[in-house]
């Protein structure tokens, strides 16, 4: 029984693992592709262990069952040093070479990822709300909601905040996430090396609207990047703090682009308070989800674009 | 190893409190309670040091801390401690009514401590450090509040064992809970120390 | 405050269960009239302070716990089977998987393995009771007046939606308002002081009440664990008492520790939630890693292979399980030096687990197997365990963690280390003592088919989430679009997941139908067991335990005895025997505690005004309320 068992959970594993669409093994950036050697890395390891845990297991149980003919029962064995050495020292080993790369590799995530052009980074400053994402391009002096634009082969530094509760930035195939926390700032280097669009989420936990707090990295070439940015800061709407202080309220919205930043008037990492601020001075008051008078107009979804 | 469970041997040179069995385990669980209580102070210093400088827009701890009336309670409660270790001396020889007069000393002491921070928080929260007035404050007077209220408890809890000496006499069992009360009160002393040094010394070079 | 803020109207799930809690309330009101229990309820379980009707209490509450949570588990897995479904709302579903962690962790994992410990350890290390038996029935009954508390929130007020972790600010008044998140903060507040007297219980006891010739290194494993846990939950949870305060502070008094105003610090919570959190993942596998050593060696019929290395092992765990907090938000950006040390402590881990695991099957080896159902537990445990273990060291790799963290490869994986390590442990333990409990086994037959039912089931559920994971699905989310192709994957999640809860409500028939036609036992060595606990007299030993207590010269002390023929129960001389009498106390100054918490849940408006009255004399304030 132990051994169908086993072989099933083996063809289980070859089943799921020889797709490999999966987003996480499937890196379209020199951040994830880092990531993802070293998982592989792990999993092959783990799967040695896991495999001489299943054969002694099952080794054991087929030998040492009760049954007639069992002449092998030695009950006053209470261990021996030499065997308890050794799988003392395995793991020790095994642990000490994972640690390595393990190591390496955060250090490298700390650095922009070798850029193939020369090119300094991009700054972009994104920043999440209940229940959305808005980025600031702070050298273009350009923002959008819900979407962004970058060049590919250009490392990307986003600069992560939050106006409230504590959201997670995370774009699976570029790399992996970090916390973007009111009055803190958090640096996460990403970079693409194809163009496309990946899909970017938040994936912390932070209330009602979670589940659809996406947005959607497009990747272009520089040069359509660079057209791109033109165009926003020549036709895009300015963003006004009262139109600002409407994204503060907890609310779905659609893309939008405006030709300036916030970070003109409030920079949240260095102002933790600014969020629920603005959202008095909407006159929005937090209600008990659970009263019964849940039907009390909140401030509704809002649709579409402004540009 | 070799921990024994101990076969314990009562003479007469065991101290009053160990005699009863119930007595030596209290004991050992009160110790191990003190360990709990550490933790929970140790909690309470980490938070007060990691936001130590969030004070926001309230008033500077710097403005208000009075170090002479902080050094009268600092000696308060060390002579209190004292007075408490010569109530469990006396108890040891049995002298059950000087030990009930060194706690009545301790209790009024303790009260006296009591009363001064009282006047302490009061004259803070006029000055506008209120609890809410900052994470500075909300941790000074978590960290400090718990300490007096944990005095408070002690006070209270001296009073009942008093109570139950005057009307049941010293025995073992009632040993043992004037040594544990003399633990915790010993245990509240080396807890003001640290906020001594750690909340009012540390001002004056910070 | 009006009433229909005070109790929750309007969801017709919640109606459904308003009606259920008022049909059983009257049935068990009428019930116990009628058949005139009232007495026996009252003289035999709640005042009683005897060591093993206290631990029965805990399971049967535990389970009680598993099945609201388990519930929880299905509607939420329900929910997630099929793209954009519409079964449950957001709000719903947030509250309901917030209840789901805190249930099974605090309110279903803890406190069975404790109602475990409180019926084998007194016994294992030949006690007549604990060191303080009243406290130990104070502890049940302030954890019990808690669980319900928590529970309460469901019909009345609204349950907490913050996650079991409750991250501020998100659980702050501004993001989390309603007295659901304080029905949290209350909850766990009431029931910790009870957890932490009874660390201090099982300590004194461990350390002081064993019998003659039971040295510390001739203890039984399952007791070794006790006392390793208690010390855990002495250090661990003055943590969490202080940080729940805080954060009851921030939402009652307008504090600021975890705010973002006024200088408040919310990764400060994080910090202190998850310095008594692992410690508390750690009180829930030692005392699992206890029960599968003994059951392994009773099964093997073999001394437990490498004692001291298991040891030491143990206590190894529990000093690493202070410093590596910071794991669980490697994301947080704390640097990489930070999260460098953090990976390697936590893979640090990975030795002495290794150790068990390995330990545990040379214990096989030269054994003599019997696949009783205790044993098949906990030869199903070893495999799903080293799963969930291994999967743990990737997880503890900092730099791939930022791929896997929030996602449903982290939940996975814990659900890996604590259903394979916890919840087989406690059904492994509770089938393995059920005789010493009640007097009769459980039925193998129908036992055998619940391991396989839930064990198979347990693997379809959590096996597909890895690979979720992998594809970028969060943890949490309470729907996901078509697009985003998790659909395949869920689905036989979910049929996992009922599955699972076919093999609970088989546990419980088994319980009913072994009640009604199992053979009593009339020894009370049900398993040709090794520890002292089988030696006493009957299958349901008296209230004093053993009448004479037993001398020990070796390990598996019983066992020895065995072997030298000796008849623990043959009686030269009797001695007089002092037992603790019932009390009332504890279960009045829960109930009164229970009534002061729910007092502080709900910001009522009386009280609110008495908080501006008396800051306004007292304060001279600017500050507005």
């Amino acid at each position: 029984m132990k051994q169908s068992y086993i072989s099933m959970f083996g063809l289980l594993c070859l089943i799921l693992l020889s797709g490999c669409n999966l987003a996480v093994l499937d890196p379209q950036g020199p951040v994830a592709s880092q990531q993802k050697d070293l998982i592989w890395l792990s999993i092959v390891f783990m799967f040695i262990i896991v495999l001489i845990v299943f054969t002694l297991l099952v080794y054991f149980l087929v030998k040492y069952r009760e049954r007639k003919g069992h002449d092998d029962y030695d009950p006053d064995i209470h261990g021996n040093n030499k065997l308890e050495i050794l799988w003392t020292v395995i793991p020790i080993i095994i642990v000490t070479i994972l640690s390595f790369p393990t190591v390496i590799t955060i250090f490298n995530l700390e650095e922009a990822p070798e850029a193939e052009s020369d090119r300094e980074p991009l700054v972009i400053h994104a920043t999440s709300a209940s229940w959305k994402w808005i980025f600031s391009y702070p050298e273009e002096d350009i923002q959008t909601v819900n979407y962004v634009n970058i060049p590919v082969e250009r490392p990307v530094l986003f600069k992560l905040t939050s106006a409230d509760s504590m959201a997670s930035f995370w774009v699976p195939q570029l790399g992996g996430e970090s916390y973007s926390m009111a009055g803190m700032q958090t640096e996460l280097y990403l970079q693409a090396s194809e163009e496309g669009t990946y899909s970017g989420r938040n994936s912390n936990f932070t209330g009602e609207g979670f589940a659809d707090m996406r947005f959607d990295v497009h990747a272009i070439e520089e040069p359509q990047f660079d057209a791109w940015v033109k165009e926003i800061q020549e036709g895009a709407p300015e963003l006004t703090q009262e139109r600002y202080d409407e994204f503060m309220l907890p609310t779905h919205v659609g893309e939008y682009t405006f030709s300036n930043t916030h970070l003109d008037w409030v920079d949240h990492s260095t102002d933790a308070e600014y969020g629920l601020d603005a959202r008095e001075r909407q006159g929005y008051e937090p209600e008990n989800p659970n009263a019964s008078d849940k039907g009390t107009p909140r401030v509704g979804d809002e649709e579409g674009k402004d540009s | 190893m070799k921990f024994e469970p101990e076969e314990v041997k009562i003479s007469e040179n065991t101290p009053l409190e160990y005699q009863s069995q119930s007595g030596r385990f209290n004991i050992l669980g009160f110790w191990i309670f003190l360990g709990a209580e550490v933790a929970l102070f140790s909690t309470l210093f980490g938070t007060y040091f990691v936001l130590i400088n969030r004070t926001a827009s309230a008033v500077q701890p710097q403005e208000l801390i009075d170090l002479g009336l902080v050094l009268m309670m600092t000696l308060v409660l060390l002579t209190c401690s004292f007075t408490c270790g010569l109530a469990v001396h006396e108890m040891r020889l049995n002298q059950k009514k000087r030990m009930i007069g060194w706690l009545a000393v301790t209790i009024t002491l303790g009260a006296v401590f009591l009363g001064l921070e009282i006047y302490e928080f009061v004259h803070y929260v006029s000055e506008g450090a209120t609890l809410s007035a900052s994470a500075y404050w909300s941790s000074f007077f978590l960290l400090l509040g718990t300490h007096g209220l944990h005095v408070a408890i002690g006070i209270i809890w001296f009073i009942f064992i008093i109570i139950q000496v005057v009307m049941r006499d010293l025995n073992t069992i009632s040993a043992s809970k004037v040594f544990i009360g003399s633990l915790y009160w010993h245990f509240l002393d080396v807890v003001w120390i640290f906020i001594f040094t750690g909340v009012y010394l540390l001002r004056l070079v910070i | 405050m009006s009433w229909d803020e005070f109790i929750v109207t309007g969801d017709p799930f919640i109606l459904a269960a308003q009606i259920s809690i008022v049909i059983t309330t009257i049935v068990i009101v009428f019930g116990l009239t009628y058949f005139k229990k009232w007495g026996y309820l009252w003289n035999e379980w709640i005042t009683t302070v005897d060591h093993r009707k206290i631990g029965i209490m805990y399971i049967i509450a535990a389970i009680l716990m598993l099945f609201r949570g388990g519930v929880d588990a299905l509607m939420m897995r329900t929910q997630l089977a099929t793209p954009n479904m519409q079964f449950l709302d957001a709000q719903n579903y947030n509250e309901i998987f917030t209840t789901h962690g805190t249930i099974m962790i605090i309110f279903m994992a803890m406190p069975f393995l404790i109602g475990l410990m409180n019926v084998a350890v007194p016994l294992q290390i030949g006690a007549r009771d604990l060191a303080f038996p009243f406290l130990n029935s104070l502890s049940f009954w302030t954890f019990f007046m808690g669980a319900m508390l928590f529970n309460l929130s469901f019909v009345i007020g609204g349950s907490p939606d913050a996650g079991w972790s409750a991250y501020m600010p998100l659980a702050s008044n501004d993001l989390s308002p309603g007295p659901g998140q304080n029905f949290y903060l209350l909850g766990l507040q009431l029931s910790g002081i009870g957890t932490l007297a009874t660390g201090i219980n099982f300590i004194v006891t461990i350390l002081r009440m064993r019998t003659k010739g039971m040295t510390l290194m001739r203890m039984p494993m399952f007791t070794w664990t006790a006392l390793i846990t208690s010390v855990i939950i002495i250090f661990a949870f003055p943590i969490l008492t202080v940080a729940l305060a805080m954060q009851t502070f921030d939402r009652l008094w307008d504090t600021a520790f975890f705010t973002l105003q006024d200088g408040g610090m919310p990764m400060l919570w994080a910090n202190l939630f998850w310095l008594w959190g692992h410690p508390e993942v750690y009180i829930v596998i030692l005392p699992a890693f206890g029960i599968f050593s003994e059951i392994i060696s009773t099964f093997a019929r073999k001394r437990l292979f490498g004692y001291t290395a298991m040891v030491i092992s143990i206590v190894a765990i529990s000093g690493l399980s202070f410093v590596v907090w910071v794991h669980h938000f490697f994301t947080m950006g704390a640097g990489a030096m930070v999260n460098s040390v953090f990976s390697i402590t936590t893979m640090a881990i990975a030795v002495p687990t290794g150790v068990k695991i390995f330990n545990w099957l040379a214990t096989l080896h030269k054994g003599k197997i019997r696949f009783s159902v205790p044993m098949i537990w906990t030869l199903g445990f070893i495999p799903n365990f080293t799963i969930g273990g291994v999967t743990g060291v990737m997880l503890a790799m900092a730099a791939a963690d930022y791929q896997y963290h929030n996602t449903y490869f982290l939940v996975s994986h814990f659900h890996y280390v604590l259903i394979a390590g916890t919840v087989f442990s406690c059904f492994a333990g509770l089938i393995y003592w059920y005789p010493k409990m009640f007097g009769h086994k459980l039925n193998e037959r129908i036992g055998r088919w619940v391991f396989w039912i839930f064990m198979i089931g347990f693997n379809i559920t959590f096996f597909p989430q890895y690979f979720l994971g992998l594809d970028g699905m969060p943890r949490r989310v309470y729907t996901y679009i078509p697009e985003e192709g998790w659909f395949s994957l869920n689905f036989i999640s979910t049929i996992g997941a009922f599955m699972m809860g076919i093999g609970f409500a088989l546990l419980i028939y088994n319980i009913y139908y072994s009640f009604r036609y199992e053979q009593r036992e009339t020894t009370g060595d049900s398993w040709n067991g090794r520890t002292l606990e089988w030696s006493t007299s009957s299958a349901i030993p008296p209230h004093y335990n053993f009448a004479k207590l037993p001398k020990v010269s070796g390990q598996d002390a019983f066992w020895e005895m065995k072997q030298l023929g000796e008849d623990t129960n043959e009686i030269k001389q009797y001695e007089k025997i002092h037992m603790p009498n019932n009390s009332a106390n504890p279960f009045v100054m829960s109930v009164f505690l229970f009534i002061a918490s729910f007092e502080l849940v709900f910001p009522m408006v009386d009280y609110c005004d008495f908080r501006v009255d008396w800051n306004t004399c007292m304060y001279d304030s600017k500050v507005v309320y």
